[in-house]
């Protein structure tokens, strides 16, 4: 089982009563209230706290990028990514991920992961996102076309990390007449590709198609066994069969020494009142060709206040009933992961660990317990339920590559 | 007398375009807004009591098909224009209702000497040299029709206690403008450079109080189109046709009944 240490990164030095007032805290609300200063501060401690969960010896640290809010202040992806290329040792640097539509240049975006595959000696797992709603208002990118973009964004991708140079690629987002970068990922065929969702069923079978692993963000036990089930149907109509290195799981964990911390600063999972992504006006989150036409009629009704928003809004103490929350101290949580891993499966897990304003000092010994005993704990059981990661499974990078399906491709590895 | 209307569907482009037609007379064609059209309007049947009008959905909107190659307004002009082949008749006068009035512009800017006259309602299309075009994308699909009117009683009158079709009619609507005029939004930078040519004559209509598309817009098409007449409403927002169907069904007959 892989393991990995997830921070959004928040800015948790700025001014929430100005949130409150405004009735936003995302892509709207104003970057007056936003400090550089304490953003120097906080980028740096969380610098240290990667290089900390590097040490201890996690096997991945999770990356992720947002725009125009305080819940994330990573920008670009990329550029922490290359920065934990440089100073970590063997820690995965997992990217979930970069957002394909967002780029006007897939080409240089593979030539960026490729470098970063480089630096860091071949530890790049390269996740792609379609991107919030919010991140296409916020980089004046068509949300109409935001999954045509994603897909074709992620072929010319693999294609430039397949395919010797030069070529030429006449798309319909995309039209690049010289594709040659000579930056070439280090990893053969290509650096493993994860794809992370919250309820978009496309995306799950689109990711089936493609045998990457699905990773699901802390949704809740009922909605991930739902999401297997699409994702397995989808593997058996193209010819393998889904095993838990096809599957991942984000989940909200806080550790301490004592239980009544853990549960004080796990509170902090709550900041955006209770919203992963900020207090926003729905139509920026998903604004009109952005969601699924299936979902069209029940969220225009949300989105005018007729009807409860369709993922509930359920306290911290529903949460941490559910099992969407965990907190306590590594006994407590190593049970409770337990219980989550048995359930649900998975060969990849992402802990996302410290998040709104919890001190420095408590996400420190937060990332010792959680990276020196949690973690162990849990691959150890992980290990007897014969829940294997995708290098344990030898799985292949992409379905093309697969040996256990006719007529695919041999890997190349 | 009433006014009766036929609706039918014509074969355009490979799309199925949904088109209501009534009267007589000269053949007007009308060109909804960015938001979509009601299927019958006061304006409407003012305007079919004189003329022969011709309303077609743009392709994507309301019921008619959607083409998923369509990019940009000048896509919508052609289709319409292809419409008007299909339908045999010459002479036409172009009146374009706010984003409608963008197409009405490209379709007059394709064929200079085709079309009769031309009116245009709060026309998108050109940057307002002040101001900037309201961006939809950020308030809610009903925010953004009231923000349409001046006085928020005659958006009752038009729509009632909003229904659900219609909130998803102005989500589909809403994903057609940004599938073909999301960047720039709302304008062409090429238009105002090929005004100039147009010979219909032109009148240009715009709420006095339209929080939609800036007035600076309409001076700007009446400096472009070389025999253009500016003409504000008072007390009225960008869907003029809507809020005074009245004022704006009189000019308009009055200005295409004029040789």
């Amino acid at each position: 089982m892989h393991m990995m240490y997830f921070t959004e990164q928040p800015m948790g030095a700025y001014d929430a009563k100005a949130g409150l007032d405004f009735g936003a805290t995302a892509l709207n609300f104003s970057n007056s209230h936003f400090d550089p200063n304490e953003g120097s501060r906080l980028y740096n401690e969380y610098l240290e706290e990667y290089i900390m969960v590097d040490e201890l010896g996690a096997d991945g640290i999770m990356l992720n990028e947002h725009h125009n809010a305080p819940f994330c202040m990573q920008a670009r992806t990329n550029m922490f990514g290359a920065i934990l290329a440089a100073v970590t040792k063997r820690t995965k640097i997992v990217f979930l991920g970069n957002p394909l539509p967002l780029t006007e240049n897939p080409v240089q975006l593979a030539e960026e992961l490729a470098m970063i595959d480089m630096i860091s000696k071949g530890r790049v797992v390269s996740g792609f996102v379609r991107g919030g709603g919010q991140e296409q208002l916020a980089n004046g990118v068509n949300p109409a076309f935001n999954r045509e973009r994603f897909v074709e964004a992620h072929d010319l991708i693999q294609k430039t990390w397949t395919t010797p140079g030069p070529f030429r690629w006449e798309g319909t987002h995309y039209q690049q007449r010289v594709v040659n970068p000579w930056a070439v990922p280090m990893q053969k065929p290509y650096p493993r590709v994860w794809i992370p969702g919250v309820l978009s069923k496309e995306t799950v079978i689109w990711t089936a198609q493609q045998r990457y692993p699905y990773i699901a963000l802390n949704t809740s036990i009922e909605a991930t066994k739902t999401i297997h089930e699409t994702y397995d149907k989808a593997a058996a109509e193209v010819g393998y069969t889904a095993g838990p290195e096809n599957f991942g799981y984000l989940i909200r964990v806080h550790v301490q020494d004592t239980e009544e911390k853990a549960m004080q600063n796990a509170r902090q999972f709550m900041w955006m009142q209770g919203e992963f992504t900020g207090l926003a006006n729905p139509v920026w989150a998903n604004p009109a060709g952005y969601f699924s036409p299936s979902g069209r009629r029940g969220f225009v009704e949300f989105a005018t206040g007729r009807a409860k928003n369709p993922r509930g809004n359920p306290t911290f103490e529903q949460q941490v009933n559910d099992t969407m929350i965990i907190a306590g101290t590594p006994a407590q949580v190593i049970e409770r992961l337990k219980y989550l891993v048995k359930e649900t499966r998975p060969g990849i897990m992402g802990i996302w660990a410290n998040d709104g304003t919890v001190s420095k000092e408590d996400r420190r010994r937060c990332i010792q317990l959680l990276v020196g005993e949690v973690m162990p704990a849990i691959k150890e059981y992980g290990a007897t339920l014969g829940l294997k990661d995708p290098w344990e499974a030898n799985a292949p990078v992409h379905l093309r590559y697969s040996t256990d399906i006719a007529g695919q491709k041999v890997a190349a590895e | 007398m009433s006014v009766v209307w036929t609706d039918t569907v014509k074969e355009i482009a490979g799309i199925k375009l949904h088109v209501s037609r009534a009267g007589s007379g000269p053949t007007v064609l009308v060109l909804h807004h960015d938001i979509g059209t009601v299927d019958r309007l006061p304006f409407y049947d003012a305007l079919a009591e004189k003329f022969d009008v011709v309303i077609p959905h743009h392709p994507g909107w309301g019921k008619s098909q959607r083409a998923e190659w369509m990019r940009h307004p000048r896509d919508i002009a052609a289709v319409h224009a292809w419409l008007l082949a299909d339908l045999g008749v010459s002479n036409v006068s172009l009146v374009g209702l706010g984003f409608g009035g963008w197409i009405a512009a490209e379709m007059a800017s394709h064929a200079p000497e085709t079309y009769r006259k031309l009116v245009l309602v709060g026309a998108m299309g050109i940057k307002p040299p002040e101001g900037d075009i309201a961006d939809q994308a950020i308030v809610s699909y009903i925010v953004y029709p009231h923000a349409g009117f001046h006085d928020q009683a005659a958006f009752t009158a038009v729509y009632g206690d909003v229904t659900t079709d219609q909130l998803e009619a102005w989500d589909i609507a809403r994903e057609m403008s940004f599938r073909t005029a999301w960047k720039p939004y709302m304008y062409s930078q090429t238009l105002p450079h090929l005004l100039g040519g147009v010979r219909s004559p032109s009148l240009i209509l715009w709420g006095d109080d339209d929080q939609i598309v800036p007035l600076s817009a309409g001076h700007a098409y009446a400096r472009a189109l070389h025999d253009a007449t500016l003409t504000t409403i008072p007390a009225c927002g960008h869907f003029a046709e809507m809020e005074k169907p009245d004022a704006v069904a009189k000019l308009t007959i009055d200005f295409l009944s004029r040789n």
